[in-house]
């Protein structure tokens, strides 16, 4: 009857553009930034921290540029950063195969998807080739 | 743009990574290193990492680049100083640089260096 | 399509005033579930009044009987935020249930003031029902999970502060981990350990594992990783105590241990481990 839904979003969304590698560093250090401000742990912020850089150049170097967004959630006890990155670049044929690759160095496809996975908690990925991409990320904490 | 500044001690060469780099900066310092392990006829490559925060694939990438370049040129690298956040997160990312030689801190790095003939 | 709030309760709520508010509070102080213990009546009175006044405005913007619509999203932001301080303070779900279900007295005294006609007082009186039921179950639920997570997170904070590592020799670490690992609890006691080899700059850190009755796959892969960073940081790890049993779940489970070096005793451990520092144990003369 009555539904809780998990992980009510805030007014608190922040969108930074994905052009160049500069952006690059600035998602981090925006990413960063919020990561602090909500309280996760240092290694918490790394991985997030690391993960919006691995997503974030994806973007750029396949999305052909987009934008991302950061958005603060909440869900009871928790707090989390949701970062979604946005691109209307060519999309990913096989998604699968994407998230399986990883490192596989010499393939030249190695895009890293399944590497960001493994540092956050939530990951979801929507691709349509000829369309774009859309990954949306999250990492929860406790409340300070 | 910044280089990341190169120093030369002892036979070896000294390279301390203090700010988040960008893509331009990583490129620019692969080539410079080149550059002077040829010009200075290095024995080895000390890569002190300790104030980097973050250390994605690009620039874990970087390192494995650098490793191998210097190898090819004679000389070998070890990097220094990982921080323990980066180093969880590299390995979750799958990046365990097998083939690059690591050291708590500079003076551990110099004398696996002297150790490994590195002068 | 949601019914909207009957017209004398929304004239009731939205025209709530001390007179309301007293009976109230009254009425919160006089159930046999206030913690006077765990609350003082000023910050009660203030929690009243500000939920009086959201639900004012829930009742001028036209809100239903569904506490879930959004005209209620201010009224739901507030009682989580009693529930997950009511449930951190103590209180119990229905003690703080309360809050909302002890307003209906004076809320049904101010329906009965207004309206006259029978039929109408009985839809008067079901709608407010109703919609203050709504509302008290929701604290109910938050009131739940603020609880469950509470707890969750004094376990994970537990967690952190037991993790031994010990300094063995200069630059030798020990970890004897002991008692069934589970993925949290190694995720947290490698990144203590990671953290004490910088901390001590110590290259050798031995995981004992001799008190650890079962490996998973997890729990390996785990070991592993933590292995891999300490690696990374130019740091080597031995693992040691490696029981008959778990050198064969390893095997059966492909793990694969790459260059990790092993010994079966911790005493082998150490043993390789001064030695790799340029320590050696002597026996004095004469044996004592």
């Amino acid at each position: 009857m009555v539904e809780l839904r998990a992980g009510s979003v805030d007014d608190e969304v922040q969108t930074l553009p994905l052009r160049s590698a500069d952006d690059v560093v600035r998602v981090r250090q925006a990413v960063r930034t919020c990561a602090v401000e909500l309280g996760f742990s240092l290694v918490d912020q790394t991985k997030l921290v690391t993960a919006a850089s691995e997503l974030a150049r994806n973007t750029i170097d396949y999305g052909r540029g987009g934008d991302c967004d950061l958005v603060v959630v909440r869900s009871g006890e928790r707090v989390g950063l949701r970062l979604v990155f946005r691109d209307d670049g060519p999309g990913i044929a096989d998604v699968e195969q994407a998230l399986r690759d990883g490192y596989t160095t010499g393939n030249g496809l190695g895009m890293g998807l399944g590497g960001a996975r493994r540092l956050v908690d939530e990951f979801a990925i929507d691709s349509t080739v000829g369309v774009g991409t859309t990954i949306e990320v999250t990492r929860w904490t406790w409340k300070r | 743009m910044d280089r990341i500044p190169i120093l030369k001690v002892g036979e070896n060469l000294l390279v301390t990574i203090q700010v988040d780099l960008d893509d331009r900066v990583a490129l620019a310092l692969q080539d410079d290193l080149t550059e002077k392990i040829v010009a200075t006829r290095a024995h080895g490559v000390l890569i002190d990492i300790s104030s980097l925060e973050v250390v994605d694939s690009f620039i874990g990438r970087m390192l494995g680049n650098i490793a191998a370049m210097s190898r090819v040129l004679d000389a070998r690298t070890v990097v220094v100083g990982m921080q323990p956040q980066v180093a969880i997160t590299l390995v979750e990312l799958g990046l365990s640089l097998p083939d690059i030689a690591t050291a708590l801190s500079v003076d551990a790095g110099m004398e696996a260096l002297a150790r490994a003939g590195g002068g | 399509m949601s019914t909207s709030l009957s017209p004398a309760l929304a004239a009731a709520l939205s025209t709530s005033d001390e007179g309301m508010l007293d009976a109230w509070v009254a009425a919160q102080l006089a159930a046999g579930t206030m913690r006077r213990d765990l609350i003082d009546e000023d910050d009660l009175r203030s929690e009243s009044r500000e939920f009086l006044r959201l639900l004012a405005d829930a009742a001028r913007a036209n809100a239903s009987q569904t506490p879930t619509d959004p005209e209620w999203g201010a009224v739901r932001g507030f009682l989580s935020d009693l529930s997950r301080s009511r449930a951190i303070r103590g209180f119990s779900p229905s003690e703080t249930a309360t809050f909302v279900l002890s307003l209906k007295e004076p809320v049904f005294d101010r329906i009965r003031g207004s309206v006259t006609n029978a039929d109408e007082l009985t839809a008067e009186l079901w709608s407010a029902t109703t919609a203050l039921d709504g509302l008290a179950l929701f604290t109910a639920e938050t009131f739940q999970r603020a609880r469950e997570d509470v707890i969750k997170r004094q376990q994970q904070e537990l967690l952190e502060l037991s993790t031994p590592v010990v300094k063995l020799w200069d630059g030798v670490l020990a970890l004897p981990l002991i008692g069934t690992l589970d993925s949290a609890r190694t995720q947290v006691v490698m990144e203590s350990l990671l953290q004490r080899i910088v901390e001590t700059n110590s290259p050798i850190a031995i995981i004992d594992i001799t008190g650890v009755p079962t490996v998973d796959t997890l729990v390996a892969q785990h070991l592993l990783k933590a292995v891999a960073a300490a690696r990374l940081m130019g740091a080597d790890c031995i693992i040691s105590g490696i029981r008959p049993q778990i050198a064969q779940t390893i095997v059966h489970l492909g793990v694969d241990l790459g260059d990790v070096v092993t010994k079966a005793t911790m005493a082998d451990a150490v043993s390789q481990a001064l030695d790799r520092q340029g320590f050696a144990i002597v026996r004095r003369d004469g044996g004592v």
